[in-house]
């Protein structure tokens, strides 16, 4: 097992989203430190843009993610629909 | 305890850093200037290049331009890259917005025919020829010498690539992907590009940092510019019924508009310099835009026909007075 | 007249394809050679640039809107920084030396970094690569002025930021780094990409910016915060364009193997080595510590960098050979190198001290087998005799390792009692290294590290030993910006401060 993250800056604009990455991958482990949200997962993680629409109530497109991304580990495979980060291990 | 440090009034101890202070005495300085002078390494450099040993890291010996200060080659514009990125972001602002209102209003279906069909062949294949001016401009950016000249390359490379994007969508928007695959069918075989073919890729093998900025910046895109974006859409398109053309290169219009200023002052603070620098310059803008003009003819002709020529000559003519501003007489 | 017709729906890999990918064509009025003439001579076999993946499909128009955006935040709490006095809300003026250090040392490796993209944005011929590295490009050149900005408040109030250009390429410890740049660029472009793409972003920029920049949150330095957090947005990007690029020249030939791995193994040193000055920041230079440098190696080390290896291992890529090597030393280096610093502080720009007591347990604490044992007696010898008024000054010279140009206090990987010194003879000359990692760096390619710049040496070739003379031309003023924090100007300067922050005098 090798674990895939993703930290995001903890503020108004990241709280919805982290919150859909919970519902979406419920194995994450969510780390809150100083300023900054660290999200673990074992071998996956996938943020789906629906679910993160459902929260925010808006159209969101996932290169927003930018923003206020912070960093991640895993192999990352984009499209419209969703981010997803993979080791194989 | 909750404390109120503005009500702190404590005197700072200088003005600003060292190197800021010595060029531009002891006050407090711009962010641009922070941004932009001495932050590239100056002596001591460890490694000759392993790709050409004959170079230093950094090296002011690979062009042919000689400057005292490499420094003095400000931007007028200032731009560091918060300046640079808002600047770009306010401009896409609005090419979303235009590019939104023609396909909203469906303007594209409205234009005439042979309208359509003109902007297709003209703007289509110059998306490669942007994609040549990235090349170039990322290169000065990379073996130029001193940020103030290097980072507004790198501004440019990339501007260059948004309009080879920019030019992408609009030959989606007006012709779909055929247009895109016709357009590089075009470029790389069509007779009326192979002249502009050859001068984009003559100055792909250019590695002297200021002569490829004459080739790229001041002969092709001095000409091509207002040629193509001024005369051509803005004026005689639009006067035939194609606004809506227009309005998907007003980015290339304003842009060109800005960028000409940054392009004088360089040319106009290198020429200044020495009698060899302006000697050099003349000779690389003389030589690089007799050849970008005898490029740009055929491609004029796509739209203007036997009127090319003249449209053509009208722009050599006015490059050449708006170099000469710049104190060199070609 | 032409209805609106119906457009076909692309996709985002499509369309960045046709934005991006499909704007470069083959060259036939010149040949490649010419026009990309650096991309053959380091051995690496590309047959098609096409099965290059974008990691993100950026076009500029998004690049734009979202950079702008960030701009916007960043410049706001940097505004709102220095209209508050927001330096007054740090912890202690002590941690300004972790800044100052990374002003002098890092920034400018940000901006070196800009430079060699913009030079492989320009030198590999598949599109996708360039305009990922020239995107990486300008944000190398985002990264070295917002930090710029975020310090410039910082320097108009305390010592050791004021020359960080002179530093750059004067000072004994910013060698560090900048060899390590020049290093990379003085490379090929695929050896640039596994150096700076790959080895420092991916394995190791997390070590410096997350723990780092926390570090900076549990200080109060929301300036520090902000430019980190900041840059480290792009950073994701760039990691994944450092992963993206190992992977595509391990598919491309099974040749490549052993050239990648063997820049794998050297630029997992180099950096690592450049590491140790944030091991030192982090253990010794924040008065509220959020982690130790050994438990962010765990995270970002060991946890992170072994996902990676055992993800890579599927091209038969091994992990780094120095990697045991670094496990070994990941509870000493810290100790090391801030025992050399304070023993140099009299050539360093920044501030250091004598642990007090308090961070002597915590650094027990964190460093259980290590810490009492070998390094708490001699801080503990240091501070009898500071306390006797003859304080332990190192005015000989340091020895650097010609590769890292670390001085060389590092102990020998299984026996923490022994100094590690390794030579090499070349051509008739004998030259030092602090580990069998950099000596093994410098046997590969002696004729290039024989080159090196060594700054110790300069003192005495230029100076002739004359130290006033030498921090002159390292525009160092001595009594400010040197020595031990405790009686220092921004110790005393910081006390008032708040003083008249939290009183009514």
């Amino acid at each position: 097992m090798s674990t895939v993250f993703i930290a995001l800056q903890a503020n108004e604009e990241t709280r919805p989203i982290i919150e859909a990455i919970e519902i979406d991958n419920p194995q994450a482990v969510v780390n809150r430190e100083p300023a900054m949200v660290k999200i673990d997962a074992p071998d996956r993680l996938v943020i789906r843009r629906e679910t993160i629409e459902e929260q925010i109530g808006r159209a969101f497109d996932l290169q927003e993610l930018q923003i206020n991304l912070i960093t991640l580990s895993g192999n990352v495979s984009e499209d419209e629909d969703t981010l997803s980060l993979t080791w194989n291990s | 305890m909750q404390i109120d440090l503005r009500t702190v009034s404590i005197k700072p101890l200088r003005n600003t850093f060292d190197h800021l202070a010595r060029r531009f005495g002891d006050k407090p300085a711009s962010r641009y200037q922070e941004g932009s002078y001495d932050i590239q390494a100056a002596e001591n450099l460890h490694y000759r290049p392993t790709w050409d040993p004959d170079q230093q890291l950094y090296d002011t010996g690979i062009t042919r331009i000689v400057m005292a200060d490499w420094y003095a080659l400000k931007d007028p514009r200032q731009f560091y890259y918060s300046t640079y990125t808002l600047a770009r972001a306010r401009q896409q602002d609005t090419a979303e917005a235009n590019f939104a209102f023609v396909d909203s209003r469906g303007l594209a279906g409205m234009l005439p025919d042979e309208l359509r069909e003109i902007a297709l062949k003209l703007l289509v294949p110059l998306r490669h020829a942007a994609w040549g001016a990235n090349q170039n401009n990322t290169l000065i950016c990379g073996y130029g010498y001193a940020t103030v000249f290097t980072q507004p390359c790198m501004y440019q490379a990339m501007d260059n690539l948004g309009i080879a994007q920019y030019l992408s969508r609009l030959g989606l928007l007006l012709g779909d992907t055929e247009a895109l695959e016709a357009g590089k069918e075009a470029w790389l075989h069509g007779a009326a590009w192979q002249p502009l073919r050859r001068y984009v890729e003559d100055t792909l093998v250019l590695r002297d940092p200021f002569e490829l900025f004459v080739a790229q910046n001041v002969a092709l895109d001095g000409l091509l510019y207002p040629l193509v974006y001024e005369s051509i859409v803005d004026d005689w398109m639009s006067a035939r019924g194609a606004s809506a053309v227009a309005m998907l290169t007003q980015f290339m219009s304003d842009w060109y508009g800005e960028t000409r200023k940054w392009v004088d002052a360089v040319l106009k603070t290198a020429a200044a310099e020495s009698e060899h620098n302006r000697a050099v310059l003349r000779e690389w803008i003389s030589a690089w835009s007799a050849r970008a003009a005898a490029a740009l003819v055929p491609v004029a002709e796509l739209a203007l026909g036997t009127e090319a020529d003249d449209a053509v000559g009208e722009q050599v003519a006015a490059l050449s007075a708006r170099v000469a501003k710049t104190g060199i007489s070609l | 007249m032409d209805m609106k017709t119906e457009k076909k729906t692309l996709n985002l890999k499509e369309r960045y394809r046709l934005l991006t990918r499909d704007l470069g064509w083959e060259p036939s009025y010149r040949s490649a050679d010419e026009v990309f003439p650096y991309v053959k001579y380091e051995g690496i076999k590309v047959h098609d640039w096409g099965k290059w993946e974008d990691p993100f499909r950026l076009t500029m128009d998004a690049y734009w809107k979202y950079q702008a955006e960030k701009e916007r935040k960043f410049y706001a709490i940097v505004d709102a920084h220095a209209q508050n006095n927001g330096h007054l809300n740090i912890t202690d003026a002590r941690y300004l030396s972790a800044l100052k250090l990374f002003l002098q040392a890092i920034s400018p490796g940000e901006y070196a970094a800009g430079k060699g993209f913009a030079r492989v944005g320009r030198e590999f011929p598949g599109v996708g690569t360039q305009v990922a590295c020239q995107m990486q490009a300008l944000d190398e050149i985002r990264h070295a002025q917002t930090q710029i900005h975020a310090l410039s408040n910082y320097n108009k109030y305390y010592d050791g930021f004021h020359a960080f250009a002179d530093a750059r390429d004067r000072i004994w410890y910013t060698s560090v780094a900048r060899s390590f740049f020049d290093d990379a660029m003085s490379a090929g472009p695929f050896e640039f990409m596994i150096a700076i793409g790959f080895s420092f972003e991916y394995v190791l920029t997390n070590l410096l910016f997350v723990p780092f920049m926390s570090g900076a949150a549990y200080n109060g330095d929301m300036a520090t915060v902000t430019f980190g957090f900041s840059a480290q947005s792009d950073e994701a990007r760039h990691m994944t364009l450092g992963l993206e690029c190992i992977k595509f020249m391990l598919e491309q030939d099974p040749d490549n193997l052993p050239i990648v791995q063997g820049w794998i193994d050297k630029w997992f040193w180099r950096g690592f080595r450049v590491l140790g000055l944030v091991s030192t920041m982090m253990d010794y230079m924040l008065p509220k510590r959020v982690m130790s440098w050994r438990e962010a190696w765990e995270i970002y080390g060991v946890e992170n960098g072994g996902a990676l290896f055992r993800d890579l291992a599927r091209y038969g890529v091994r992990p780094p050979k120095g990697w045991d090597d670094a496990e070994k030393a990941i509870d000493h280096m810290s100790h090391q190198i801030m025992l050399g610093l304070y023993q140099w502080s009299f050539g360093t720009s920044f501030h250091s001290w004598i642990p007090s007591d308090d961070d002597m347990e915590w650094l027990a604490k964190k460093y259980p087998t290590t810490f009492d044992k070998y390094y708490r007696p001699r801080w503990n010898h240091i501070k009898k005799l500071a306390a006797a008024g003859t304080p332990f000054k190192n005015f000989g010279l340091a020895k650097l390792c010609q590769c890292c140009q670390l001085p060389v206090v590092f102990t020998e990987p299984d026996d923490p009692t022994l100094l590690c010194n390794r030579e090499t003879v070349y051509e008739g000359e004998k030259y030092h290294f602090c580990s069998d990692g950099c000596q093994q760096v410098f046997e590969n390619e002696p004729e290039k590290y024989v080159q090196a710049w060594l700054p110790m040496p300069q003192l005495f070739q230029m100076f002739d030993g004359d130290v006033a003379a030498w921090m002159d031309w390292v525009s160092l003023r001595d009594g400010h910006d040197n020595g031990d924090y405790d009686g220092s100007r921004d110790q005393q300067n910081f006390q008032q401060w708040r003083g008249l922050a939290t009183s009514n005098q």
